[in-house]
């Protein structure tokens, strides 16, 4: 995650405490598990302003069922469903699944 | 129906000026020998000539020959590659620094005389831009103490070599402008200097269109050339025009962000299409703030930095030859206002809407060119390989109109999509480097309909949310009755 966005999240997350969660569009597994880290416990690469800050946010896909089944059907279709089918949804799904057991190992 | 009659795209290679893209200028603002640091990095030009993505830019590999070549590119270089391509070339530091100079019409930047002598050599025995070519001269070098001066005293901006010798130095334009810096200046020229070289490439075929022949010219470079007051005033059209001997031209800029390409070659081909003018040249410029870009992935993998090099295109659109590809003004893909910019309205404002229009469908397209941007640029920082994800989009656009099964998404990659292979050079990685290998392709190849598309992220710019796009079907000449 980029520095200026790291800091757009931290910045939100100090303004808005713990009602916060974060939505990913990530097009691949290695992105959605660094990103997902970052704003659980901290930037990985401690180069940014979440070095060392464990937000521990909850954080989801928009690929997520859980997430799909709050969206109004058309607006998922003309949203979401082209990117969902070109992208290996498995793959980013199971790169969440993997950031969120290392968070609860270490919390 | 105006055609493309010719194209050309070059590469300069500048090592030496990585160190001020944007990104590096940023990122090792503290680091006191910024050179040091990106040296072990940086490519000399026989590693950059020998990139197979470079080949593939100026003509001398095809797209499914890259395809088909092992990676990393990086690792495999391509034995004995060629400097010039059917489309153009991939030009040295050493001479591009003298070009550089020759596009200079104000004395702001200053060569070492070492740095000048070679250039001057070298250049003037090119068989494209050389002295013969009619263009400016290289100008005499300047002592280093004066240079030193200038840099201390003048905050003209350092050249300094990849190995750590002092170049040259360009001087600010104003003393309070801050469009007008020695920064801002060195990539309006290097924006100026890539689009002349490529202008005079394209001037230099066999069967061009003589220089004076060029009426009008639209420039689509990223550059916003101007002053305090005006800050992209333009018109590095009418500059590029000058430099290459274009007398009884004029032109001026079209700006869009990275879909300013697919605007200006529609522009040319409206131009055409209405008798205005019988050819009009679109050409384009690199961008030097984009060098090194995704460096520090490059850094962090080891591996070298490959946006080192500058690109620069021209195109001569004009009026049917009975022989060059078709601009297919009747199929031009736009996004407009309304389309707002969720994918699938954006996916089909650009593809498939156009070519119902004409009775054609996204099967009807042999080859897709969407950004191009070289993998091996992009992956390492974390960017992903971005034509493939968008071919793999497009592949789902073709099943949600069940012109292919979902099964079906790879095949049509592979088939219709193509690897990126073009610097991240913003508005030229946006499909106008499959623009040489379409026109080979379309009159001496097996293909009957290319179609190009460009999106422009002008959110960036803050004054809309909306993304831009544009696309464009080129088909071979007569493929159809109705393009007579």
């Amino acid at each position: 995650m980029g520095l200026e966005d790291q800091a757009a999240v931290k910045r939100v997350a100090d303004e808005h405490g713990s009602g916060v969660v974060v939505l990913l569009g990530t097009p691949d597994a290695e992105s959605t598990q660094t990103l997902a880290q970052t704003v659980v416990a901290g930037d990985p690469s401690y180069a940014g302003p979440l070095a060392g800050v464990p937000l521990g946010l909850p954080v989801f896909h928009v690929f997520e069922p859980e997430v799909r089944d709050q969206v109004p059907i058309d607006v998922y279709e003309a949203q979401v469903a082209l990117m969902e089918m070109s992208l290996d949804r498995d793959a980013i799904l199971a790169g969440l699944r993997e950031a969120r057991r290392a968070a609860a190992a270490t919390s | 129906m105006p055609v493309i009659r010719a194209v050309s795209l070059v590469l300069a290679h500048v090592p030496s000026l990585v160190r001020l893209g944007s990104k590096p200028l940023r990122v090792l603002r503290e680091v006191e020998q910024p050179i040091e640091y990106l040296r072990p990095h940086l490519r000399d030009w026989n590693a950059a000539r020998a990139y197979a993505p470079n080949q593939v830019f100026i003509g001398n590999v095809g797209v499914d020959e890259l395809a088909a070549r092992p990676t990393p590119w990086h690792r495999h270089p391509i034995a004995g590659a060629q400097r010039f391509g059917p489309d153009g070339e991939i030009m040295p530091e050493d001479e591009f620094l003298g070009l550089l100079a020759t596009c200079d019409g104000f004395d702001l930047l200053a060569l070492t005389g070492e740095v000048a002598d070679r250039a001057r050599s070298t250049l003037d025995a090119h068989p494209v831009v050389g002295r013969e070519s009619g263009r400016p001269a290289v100008p005499a070098g300047v002592g280093t103490a004066v240079l030193n001066e200038r840099i201390a005293r003048h905050r003209a901006v350092p050249l300094v070599g990849v190995d750590g010798r002092l170049l040259g130095a360009m001087l600010p334009g104003h003393e309070e402008d801050d469009t007008l810096t020695g920064q801002v200046l060195l990539e309006n020229l290097a924006c100026k200097a890539t689009a002349a070289l490529a202008l005079r490439h394209l001037l230099a075929r066999p069967g061009a269109i003589a220089a004076t022949d060029v009426r009008y010219v639209i420039n689509c470079g990223e550059e916003a050339v101007g002053d305090r007051y005006q800050r992209g005033g333009g018109n590095v059209a009418k500059a590029v025009a000058e430099w290459a001997g274009c007398a009884r031209a004029t032109g001026s800029d079209v700006k869009a962000f990275c879909s300013g390409p697919m605007h200006a070659l529609m522009l040319a081909g409206a131009l055409v299409r209405s008798a205005m003018f019988d050819d009009v040249v679109v050409v384009a410029g690199g961008s030097l703030a984009k060098l090194g870009m995704k460096f520090q992935g490059h850094v962090k993998h080891a591996m070298p930095i490959v946006e080192d090099v500058l690109a620069g295109f021209a195109v001569h659109v004009a009026r049917d030859d009975g022989v060059s590809p078709v601009l297919r003004l009747d199929a031009i893909g736009r996004h407009e206002v309304a389309s707002g910019s969720a994918p699938l309205a954006v996916m089909k404002a650009l593809y498939s809407e156009p070519l119902e229009r004409v009775g054609l469908t996204l099967l009807d397209v042999d080859r897709f060119s969407l950004e191009l941007h070289n993998p091996e640029a992009t992956e390492p920082a974390g960017s992903g390989n971005v034509p493939l994800n968008n071919y793999r989009t497009l592949a789902s656009l073709a099943v949600v109109e069940k012109l292919i099964t979902r099964e079906g998404i790879d095949d049509f990659v592979r088939t219709r999509g193509m690897p990126g292979f073009s610097p991240t050079q913003g508005h030229i990685a946006s499909a106008i480097p499959y623009l040489g290998h379409a026109r080979r392709g379309l009159t001496e190849g097996g293909l009957t309909r290319t179609m190009f598309a460009g999106k422009g992220s002008l959110f960036l710019g803050r004054m809309t949310q909306l993304p831009d796009g544009l696309s464009l079907v080129l088909e071979r000449n007569g493929a159809r009755p109705s393009t007579a």
